[in-house]
């Protein structure tokens, strides 16, 4: 199972060393590996539909308990089925699609990551495995949503895709740890079987809501969906990928794995059915203000999974095999009609809804398949989307819920889908072909194929829903209610009853408002009056602030001026340290504890402190150097006085070396001195005094503590028995501690390199120029 | 440095005497580290500071020319031989990274010679590498 998920990501790389040579020209091979990974994993159907479950596990971190566990039961299944599946369609589609791009070898790379890192995701049974590869899927379908890299537009909608989703991915990695501290494990299989203990858990409500936070983010339900309208920037191929089988599902696929662990409470229940209830509705009815088929097809995938979050939150069997129903059923209408789309592009160069009529005369196999997709989106037999239409209205008339609302609710959601089904899949090819169309050409084959495929599979499964119901969905529901499901019977015909009216009821009235309400600019232009109220523009109106105060935050903290900075560090230790000092420290002098002091030390500390004072009040850059150079000596004698003539010796060089810098560095100052005001100096003084008398109550509080010699005393003994040094201090350096001084020396080589470069760094004066406009 | 019209005789010939004496000095600091204070690190800044004496005599281009190299080379050198003195016990006798190594018989003045002297060795070439190049580099720009 492993190598199944591993074979895109080490495809992709041997795309790396191989895309330039077998460049276009083989790509149509590329669909293999989907396919191959298709029937690989549609052997595993008749074991899966008997119940059993298929887990491997291998090491990754054990001792986090963190481990590549992958399980392969009814609902991974289905994803994986639905993800190999369109995904050799889609491949096969795109080596027509991009033929001659000449980026074609990266947009498989990244397809393949992409593919293979939502395999990991379905099938992964660990939570830190699961959020690796859920970050995986919002990485390349970042690269994805940004394929054409020269179009703002376009970067700009990779961005917030991968803004929105990857903030759902912190969530989701919050909600790992949390489950972890709650259960005790991140395997998910574990959890279920603690799912009791879970709901009782005080954190409870928490990790619901970190879940609904990815779940919600990836399925783009309110308010977090306007990143999926942007994410159809990308090139058609990817929009029917990601957004009718794959990445978009990956939420809906949270929501389903974690119902049996954290379902069944008010919480999870009513939150779902109100966010998927608004989702559905919202943007259902924004499909009718949309031209771009795209941005139609767009809207009505948000409106669909809402309804999937809608179903998973009423919580019953009949929801469950409704919603298992329902993903399959907007999987093969959804890229179908993608793929239309992407046809009628590809061959006419717009997706202006209000543009295109009558194609079905020059594209006669591609209007079979639109058409057959609009039915089965509209929920009209014999298909299998009027199956799933008629299980949700089911599901919904039978919940324990507010009914009447949520009928009324999810029967305007389905007469609106129905319209936009018509829009994308019916409008295009019927009426009179414009004068501009008249000359567009046939398709070439592999690209009309695989949308009738779709289409012609969307009517064989409404006609034979035996090859579906027992074989897949039974286990979906399986897993979703985390036991046996019962028998599941799908069947076209229901009886004469309260769902079949509301069918007629959708049918109908759907209809009449296709005929009613084209698309149109008048329209479009209506909605955009409300772009102020769209969540789009809020957040929008969030990042230009956000951006405000970073940048005030930059100039303020950042401003290039050293004395600042200094004053900053200065100001913060103070803040810190002092807290500390203050809060935790008696004062006490002791006097007793003073030594005598000899006439030399009294001698080396007043020319200290002359030195001191002479340093803070010269007028004279040079004096204050040459001032600092005699404090730094002065420092020399004490060490010497206490015994420490390596650090004496050091010390000495290194003050003298740093004069001879100071002065150096003088040298090439300007002449004039500008003093600062009296303000600023008074503001300095205050600062550095206190600061001095921090760092003073410091060192004395320090040598307040009994001095553990433990480790002084195993040098001083070992020093000449293990290393032959008589000098402590240097067998320390070169020897016991000889790594530390090992890394020390580099770091000191590279501020020597660092040095070096800004010194000579010589800019260009065209650059210069430039950097001084900025 | 550019004023070395300036320059006095004689430091300029105090300077030719200087430099080697405080070489050897500084060889000596480094020599005799391991047993009295002194070592890699001080014996390092002395040489260096020889150098800028007799660059602040004779000029920075004089320097250079005695030297030989840019002192930036130096500082690789120096780090090769801390980093091989730390890796010949690993070649060698298959002992961990740095254990020290010591030769049997105590040679005059040095005492036993080490892997640990040359480590130190090491630290003097990177040290002296590095000064140079940093007060080279600025005064060159001054």
């Amino acid at each position: 199972m492993l190598t199944a998920i591993l074979t895109g990501f080490i495809f992709a790389i041997f795309l790396v060393f191989t895309g330039k040579i077998f460049k276009g020209k083989l790509s149509i091979l590329t669909s293999l590996i989907p396919l191959g990974l298709f029937i690989y994993f549609a052997g595993f159907i008749s074991r899966i539909s008997e119940g059993e479950v298929i887990t491997r596990s291998y090491q990754w971190i054990p001792s986090f308990n963190v481990n590549l566990d992958f399980k392969l039961d009814g609902l991974s299944l289905l994803f994986t089925l639905m993800i190999t599946g369109i995904g050799f369609l889609v491949f096969a589609y795109t080596s027509n699609y991009l033929k001659g791009h000449k980026y074609l070898d990266r947009f498989y790379g990244y397809l393949s990551v992409f593919m293979a890192a939502m395999l990991g995701l379905v099938l992964s049974d660990n939570m830190i495995s699961l959020f690796v590869f859920w970050e995986l899927t919002s990485i390349s379908s970042f690269f994805l949503i940004g394929f054409n890299n020269d179009s703002e537009p376009s970067r700009k909608s990779a961005m917030t895709a991968l803004g929105i989703t990857g903030i759902g991915g912190l969530l989701l990695l919050a909600a790992a740890l949390l489950f972890d501290n709650m259960a005790g494990t991140y395997s998910i299989s574990e959890m279920v079987s603690m799912g009791e203990a879970i709901r009782g858990n005080e954190y409870y409500v928490l990790g619901v809501l970190l879940i609904f936070g990815a779940a919600f983010t990836k399925s783009a339900q309110f308010p977090f969906h306007f990143w999926l309208p942007g994410a159809m920037k990308a090139p058609t191929p990817v929009s029917t990928y990601l957004h009718s089988a794959t990445m978009v599902k990956a939420g809906i696929y949270l929501l389903m794995r974690f119902t049996p662990i954290l379902g069944g409470e008010n919480v999870w229940n009513t939150t779902l059915i109100v966010v998927g209830g608004i989702t559905m509705l919202y943007s259902a009815v924004h499909t009718i203000f949309r031209k771009d088929l795209k941005g139609i097809l767009a809207y009505s995938t948000i409106s669909a999974l809402g309804i999937l979050v809608f179903l998973t939150g009423l919580g019953t069997e009949d929801a469950f095999i409704a919603a298992a129903v329902f993903i399959i059923v907007h999987a093969l209408y959804k890229a179908t009609l993608f793929l239309v789309t992407g046809i009628i592009d590809h061959q006419t160069h717009t997706r202006d809804a209000t543009k295109l009529n009558g194609l079905n005369k020059v594209m006669w196999p591609v209007g079979i398949a639109g058409i057959l997709g609009a039915i089965s989106s509209a929920g009209i037999p014999p298909s299998i989307g009027f199956l799933g239409k008629e299980l949700i209205y089911d599901a919904t008339t039978r919940s324990e819920f507010i009914v009447i609302i949520l009928i009324i609710a999810i029967v305007l959601t389905k007469i609106f889908l129905l319209h936009a089904g018509f829009v994308a899949g019916i409008k295009p090819f019927t009426g009179k072909l414009p004068e501009e169309f008249s000359k567009v050409k046939m398709p070439p084959l592999i690209l009309w194929v695989p949308p009738v495929f779709l289409a012609v599979l969307g009517m064989v499964f409404g006609l034979a829903p035996f090859l579906i119901d027992a074989p897949i969905i039974r286990p979906v529901v399986s897993s979703l209610l985390g036991g046996e499901a019962g028998e599941v019977h799908l069947g076209l015909w229901h009886g004469f009853n309260m769902v079949f009216i509301l069918s007629l009821i959708t049918i109908g009235v759907g209809t009449l408002l296709y005929i009613l309400v084209k698309p149109s600019v008048k329209l479009v232009n209506a909605a955009a009056k409300f772009d102020k109220l769209a969540p789009e523009y809020l957040l929008n109106k969030f990042n230009q602030g956000f951006l405000w105060v970073s940048s005030y935050w930059t100039r303020f903290f950042q401003n290039g001026y050293l004395r600042n900075y200094v004053s900053m560090i200065t100001l913060f230790v103070v803040l810190l340290v002092g807290y500390v000092i203050l809060g935790s420290t008696h004062f006490k002098i002791d006097y007793t504890a003073l030594t005598k002091v000899t006439i030399s030390e009294i001698i080396v500390t007043l020319v200290l402190i002359a030195g001191v004072f002479y340093t803070v009040f010269t007028r004279s850059r040079l004096a204050a150097v040459v001032a600092m150079g005699v404090i730094g000596w002065s420092i020399c004698l004490i060490f010497v006085f206490y015994s420490a003539p390596d650090l004496a010796m050091t010390q000495f060089s290194i003050d003298t070396l740093t004069v001879i810098l100071f002065v150096l560095v003088l040298y090439k100052l300007p002449r004039y001195l500008k003093l600062s005001d009296y303000k600023t100096r008074i503001r300095d003084g205050i600062l550095s005094s206190i600061f001095g008398v921090l760092i003073a109550m410091v060192a004395l509080e320090v040598l307040s503590y009994p001095a553990n010699n433990e480790i002084g005393d195993f040098y001083a003994q070992n020093a000449y028995l293990q290393a032959h040094g008589k000098n402590v201090v240097n067998v320390i350096l070169v020897d016991f501690r000889g790594a530390d001084t090992m890394i020390e020396i580099s770091v000191l080589s590279i501020a020597a390199i660092g040095v070096f470069g800004l010194m000579k760094l010589r800019l260009k004066m065209s650059d210069r120029k430039r950097y001084q406009d900025k | 440095m550019r004023n070395q019209i300036r320059t006095t005789i004689i430091l300029k010939t105090a300077s030719n005497y200087l430099l080697p004496v405080l070489l050897i000095f500084s060889i000596f600091i480094l020599l005799r580290g391991h047993y009295l204070p002194g070592g890699g690190f001080v014996g390092g800044l002395i040489a260096s500071i020889a150098f800028i004496l007799h660059s602040f005599a004779n000029g920075l281009e004089k320097t250079r020319e005695l030297i030989g190299i840019h002192p930036g080379y130096i500082i690789p050198m120096g780090l090769a031989v801390s980093f091989l003195s730390g890796f010949m016990p690993v070649l060698l006798y298959d002992l961990p990274f740095m254990t020290g190594l010591w030769s049997h018989d105590a040679v005059p003045i040095l005492g036993h010679i080490g892997s640990a002297l040359f480590f130190d060795i090491g630290v003097y070439l990177v040290v002296n590498g590095v000064t140079l190049t940093i007060i080279f580099t600025i005064s060159e720009s001054a």
